[in-house]
């Protein structure tokens, strides 16, 4: 039953990651792009995490940590840069 | 069984939080409902992904591990965060600050008062009530 549940989750995961893809080469403000890049490392974490579960290890959680924090500081540093014209002022 | 049932409930309810929270990116149709989106479903999307995870390691494989917790905790303390500076950005590329609302006060929303203006404001308000 997690076998089965477990492909319904990597299907929906993988759809929005399809989408967030569109919405980065078709948006229609500077803004979406760089929340729909944010949502695309939300989405890799859970799919890392769902991989985890399919292959029965933990050895891709620091993976998924360091994409969030890359995530994390990319996202802030792009909006700092559209913001102030300078990431370390 | 209960267990099973228990974590392909989280799994499912994850990845149809996260494909709604995807798919709002591309329906809604304003920049600031299109925010509300991602930072909100697809946040709780991934957070059943890691209960389920956690879950799954500690009753089927039988090793806890702290990892998960640390993620969510992680992505739930930074989805705000980023969700902010992306509203920020959205009203500084997309609004002139006089089709805002009006704050109440002399001074214009945060984002808009420059630098010299806010030391300005502060040194006169510290001057007339010293001790706050």
């Amino acid at each position: 039953m997690i076998e089965y549940a477990l492909y319904f989750a990597f299907a929906c995961f993988g759809l929005g990651l399809l989408m967030n893809i569109y919405r980065v080469i078709s948006a229609p403000a500077v803004g979406d792009r760089i929340l729909a890049l944010d949502t695309m490392v939300v989405n890799a974490i859970a799919l890392l995490a769902l991989y985890g579960i399919h292959k029965g290890t933990t050895v891709y959680f620091e993976a998924s940590m360091i994409i969030a924090m890359t995530g994390f500081i990319s996202t802030v540093s792009y909006t700092r840069f559209l913001l102030r014209g300078d990431i370390i002022e | 069984m209960l267990i099973d049932i228990l974590i392909s409930a989280c799994l499912v309810i994850s990845g149809i939080f996260g494909l709604v929270g995807s798919f709002g990116l591309i329906k809604l149709p304003d920049p600031m409902m299109r925010l509300h989106a991602p930072t909100k479903a697809t946040t709780l999307g991934v957070g059943g992904a890691l209960i389920a995870s956690m879950l799954y390691f500690y009753f089927v494989v039988g090793n806890f591990s702290f990892h998960e917790l640390m993620i969510t905790l992680f992505l739930f303390l930074t989805a705000p965060i980023t969700g902010h500076f992306i509203a920020k950005t959205h009203l500084h590329l997309l609004h002139k600050p006089a089709d805002l609302p009006p704050t109440g006060t002399a001074r214009p929303w945060a984002s808009y008062e420059s630098d010299a203006e806010r030391q300005r404001i502060e040194a006169e308000q510290a001057a007339e009530n010293p001790r706050a």
